[in-house]
């Protein structure tokens, strides 16, 4: 409006005052992703709008008969008007299904895939493990363990028999 | 279309009702289960252990194994 009674100032031109905006491209085109949008969802009960936006002629002479007193309704009648607002009732929207097992199904399969690529991984890429774990060496550790008294009172050393030098029964 | 009309207040009350007793029961019987089955045993291993220690001998016999750097064996 603004720019309009400028350019009149300017000079007497034949300018739409509906074409206000800067540019004189017009206002932008509404995207549908920006409007309020229609949604099932047991936590939000009332959506921004109806399911329904463009009403059939015998809908839109059901809507007029909802202006007067509902007692007047039939039973079909206030089914209608429902299915006008709402896509599915409470029960429909929150019924399972059996996607579960698909989706379990999957996980699984891609556990054991995974699985398979370990093994490839443990065979063609690691390098051979350390010296220090060879039988000897470990039963070298497991002695020095033992001299120690490592966790004498409930673990390992617990369970050897210093008198005898073996595990106790 | 007769439906009866459904429970409109009242719902936490009755889950609570139900669920609290459950809930303190089994809170109070895992703690007296880790009380009895963890607890007590393991301070009765400590109580064994410590009724006839003798210190200055697992020290010596740790020496003698050959664990310490500055104590060597009564042989070295």
């Amino acid at each position: 409006m603004l720019a309009t009674r400028a350019l009149r100032l300017i000079g007497k031109r034949a300018i739409s005052t509906s074409v206000c905006v800067r540019g004189g491209h017009g206002v932008a085109k509404v995207e549908d992703y920006t409007l309020p949008a229609y949604f099932d969802r047991r936590d939000s009960p009332l959506p921004d709008v109806s399911y329904v936006q463009s009403l059939s002629p015998e809908q839109k002479s059901l809507k007029e008969k909802e202006m007067g007193s509902w007692a007047a309704l039939s039973n079909d009648e206030k089914i209608a008007l429902y299915r006008i607002s709402f896509k599915q009732s409470f029960a429909e929207m929150n019924q399972g299904s059996a996607e579960w097992k698909s989706v379990l199904g999957g996980v699984f399969f891609f556990l054991g895939f995974t699985g398979l690529v370990i093994i490839w991984q443990r065979i063609y890429v690691y390098g051979a493990v350390p010296h220090t774990f060879d039988p000897e060496y470990k039963q070298q550790e497991l002695q020095r363990m033992l001299d120690m008294r490592v966790n004498p009172i409930e673990g390992i050393s617990s369970k050897w028999d210093y008198e005898n030098k073996q595990w106790k029964k | 279309m007769s439906v009866p009309k459904p429970m409109m207040r009242g719902l936490l009350a009755k889950r609570l009702r139900f669920h609290l007793p459950i809930a303190f029961t089994v809170a109070i019987a895992a703690s007296l289960a880790y009380k009895f089955m963890v607890a007590e045993p393991r301070k009765r291993a400590y109580a064994d252990f410590y009724k006839n220690y003798d210190a200055v001998k697992e020290f010596n016999a740790m020496r003698e194994a050959g664990i310490f750097e500055s104590a060597r064996p009564s042989g070295e």
